[in-house]
């Protein structure tokens, strides 16, 4: 994973509460047995026709929004089911922060695995951004704020996982670590 | 004093959270199925790492797979889209190159994961259970903490046992009063999910208390558990008791003789002590409780079968009437309904097929009416045919099918045409969740299969004899 100490985008919006991640990458996408390429299907039936062409009045299809990397969602974004192909899907398409006031325990999880920065804001900061579509922002690691308005928040992040985040590192190497406390574990429990 | 969560919690914890590490928890128990584990275990060979403990796997097909006969991958191939057969083959390989025994298409045990590990006995009092599927809260049935992870976490249990996991904080759900009759375990959690909300659980482990819950079956504690999710908790539970373990007795992957008495012994120690906190307790009475169904595109947009639709001027809440083409003041009663299913990891267990069949017992599917009954495993579907229940579905006019995942997914060839209502027993009425534009009205089994000979959304109370 490539380090990640800021993020600096305009926002793209999508107001709407509880984003699930049926929404965000439907089931049928699901046969897949890789992690690419799963990003022309993120949001696919908001995005698409029936036909298969662009929905030109959905958000992510509009130019001015092409290219943007922060997502702003509405509130308690990600809930529903655990698959991890909601992410994979939110950074093949190239989003890089997902912007709420809550966002759902399996999906924040999953998400910093891959280095997709969940950013928790206050209802009061959640609403400019929701207001003010295509805002200038700057999520920074390292303070953990987001810069909203020519202020800067701070968003709660777990600080193991943000040092993962900002030195590329996968949990899974720290957890092998633990062998020694793991055999001791399962000797006592056996 | 500690909670139910807080002892098992404690008795897994390897390596103790600090500041800046979470804990090291030990997974007792890894249900695998094909969705969720092909890139897990591509992570294992790119880094040449074995699956630590295939004894604590238990692996079977359920989400992509079809519910038409299909005994072999050849089978398979003819009747599954390409895509959906490469992943079962994958999964196949998979077990086999890691040596975990996959209960597959020959098994007499395969069924959806949350089905077949309590039937099996692998569900356990006081285990740790994940599973790549969101929906391993119904596990917490048995005073189990049992929570859905994501694929990069399915890799780390199946290399080292183990996760890396914040402790989360606890909610008690005291549900008072008796259910009334013909009032069910699902209508008790829409109801739940109804007062506290999609994101009401968010952070939290829910414990079921009360004398309504210790009231339910095994199955029924499955269903409230199961849709713990639902509300945003991870996990839900409900201590094990007697029920529990007579439930448990004789089961294949249970203990058996002297290990069987010593983990009785170890199981009665584990409810939550009289007097032990929870960070928030919510207090809900289900002595009035009525059929409950779904009226928006999630859970927690649940009323009374027969009130009228809410009014709200939140955009999202309108968006989300239109969708389902529901008018808000207006009655659910009467809408005509093109699909029923019966089925899944909430409502896919014997009893539930029982249920359905006190209403469809002697009558006949409305025209026009699609009906599907999917039972939840191979145990499943024995058990209701030797009681005669697929005759029941039949004679109804009604599909009896085979055991898998179906409809509440829509990625295995059962889906609801776009447009189309569905009445379906399920625990997800997402936009398209059961196929591209279907709506989905959530239901208990007998308000599904009321739905089905009436062929309009309909009270089961005045059904049941």
């Amino acid at each position: 994973m490539e380090p990640i100490k800021e993020i600096r985008s305009r926002t793209v919006v999508i107001p709407n509460d509880d984003i699930d991640t049926d929404q965000i990458i439907p089931a049928r996408f699901l046969t897949t047995t890789t992690k690419q390429g799963l990003g022309k299907n993120l949001f696919n039936d908001w995005r698409y026709a029936k036909d298969g062409s662009e929905r030109a009045d959905f958000v992510l299809n509009k130019p001015e929004n092409r290219g943007a990397t922060v997502l702003v969602g509405g509130n308690n974004f990600g809930c529903g089911s655990s698959r991890e192909h909601a992410p994979w899907a939110l950074l093949d398409f190239g989003i890089r922060a997902v912007v709420s006031t809550e966002i759902a325990d399996i999906f924040r999880s999953n998400s910093l695995k891959n280095g997709l920065v969940p950013v928790i804001v206050d209802a009061k900061t959640h609403r400019w951004l929701v207001d003010n579509p295509g805002a200038d922002v700057r999520v920074d690691l390292d303070s953990t704020t987001i810069e909203v308005d020519g202020k800067r928040v701070k968003f709660p992040i777990d600080r193991f996982s943000r040092y993962c985040l900002m030195n590329g590192i996968d949990q899974l190497g720290y957890l092998l670590e633990q062998r020694t406390a793991i055999e001791r574990y399962e000797q006592a429990h056996a | 004093m500690q909670s139910l969560f807080e002892k098992i919690w404690g008795s897994h914890v390897v390596v103790p959270e600090t500041d800046d590490t979470p804990a090291v928890l030990y997974i007792d128990l890894h249900l695998l199925h094909e969705v969720t584990t092909p890139q897990a275990f591509d992570l294992l060979r790119a880094q040449g790492l074995p699956v630590r403990r295939t004894d604590r796997c238990l692996a079977t097909l359920d989400h992509s797979t079809p519910t038409v006969p299909v005994k072999t991958l050849k089978d398979l191939e003819i009747v599954s889209e390409p895509s959906a057969a490469k992943q079962v083959r994958q999964m196949e390989k998979n077990c086999k190159d890691f040596g975990i025994e996959l209960r597959g298409f020959s098994s007499r045990d395969r069924g959806i994961v949350h089905v077949m590990g309590p039937e099996l006995g692998a569900t356990q009092p006081g285990a740790t259970i994940v599973c790549g599927d969101s929906h391993t809260s119904t596990h917490g049935a048995f005073g189990a903490l049992a929570f859905g992870i994501g694929t990069t976490e399915v890799g780390h249990v199946l290399a080292t046992q183990c996760l890396l996991q914040r402790k989360p904080k606890t909610l008690a759900i005291n549900v008072r009063g008796k259910l009334p009759d013909d009032v069910t375990a699902k209508d008790l959690i829409l109801k739940i999910i109804g007062t506290i909300g999609v994101g009401g659980g968010t952070g939290h482990v829910l414990e079921y208390r009360g004398e309504a819950i210790s009231g339910l079956s095994m199955e029924q504690r499955m269903t409230v558990c199961n849709m713990s999710i639902e509300a945003g908790a991870r996990a839900g539970m409900v201590a094990a008791d007697d029920t529990t373990y007579q439930y448990m007795a004789g089961r294949p992957l249970a203990p058996k003789g002297a290990a069987w008495d010593a983990a009785l012994k170890r199981w009665r120690a584990l409810p939550t002590d009289a007097g032990a906190k929870f960070d928030q307790e919510v207090t809900i009475d289900v002595s009035n409780l009525r059929p409950m169904v779904t009226f928006g595109t999630n859970p927690g947009m649940v009323m009374p079968i027969d009130e009228a639709v809410p009014t709200d001027d939140d955009p999202a809440f309108r968006k989300a009437l239109a969708y389902m083409q529901v008018e808000a003041g207006k009655p659910m009663l009467g809408k005509p309904v093109d699909v029923v299913f019966i089925g899944s990891c909430t409502n896919g267990r014997l009893s539930d097929i029982r249920e359905a069949a006190r209403i469809l017992r002697g009558r006949h599917v409305a025209e026009r009416v699609r009906l599907l009954v999917v039972p939840g495993s191979e145990d499943v579907k024995r058990q209701a045919e030797a009681e005669g229940l697929d005759e029941v579905v039949r004679a109804a006019g009604g599909e009896w099918r085979e055991p898998g995942c179906s409809m509440c997914i829509g990625m295995n060839g059962d889906t609801v045409p776009s447009g189309k209502l569905s009445v379906s027993t399920s625990n997800r009425n997402f936009e398209g969740r059961q196929g591209t534009g279907a709506r989905t009205v959530l239901a208990s089994p007998l308000t599904a299969a009321a739905a089905a000979v009436t062929g309009a959304i309909a009270d089961p109370r005045d059904l049941v004899g």
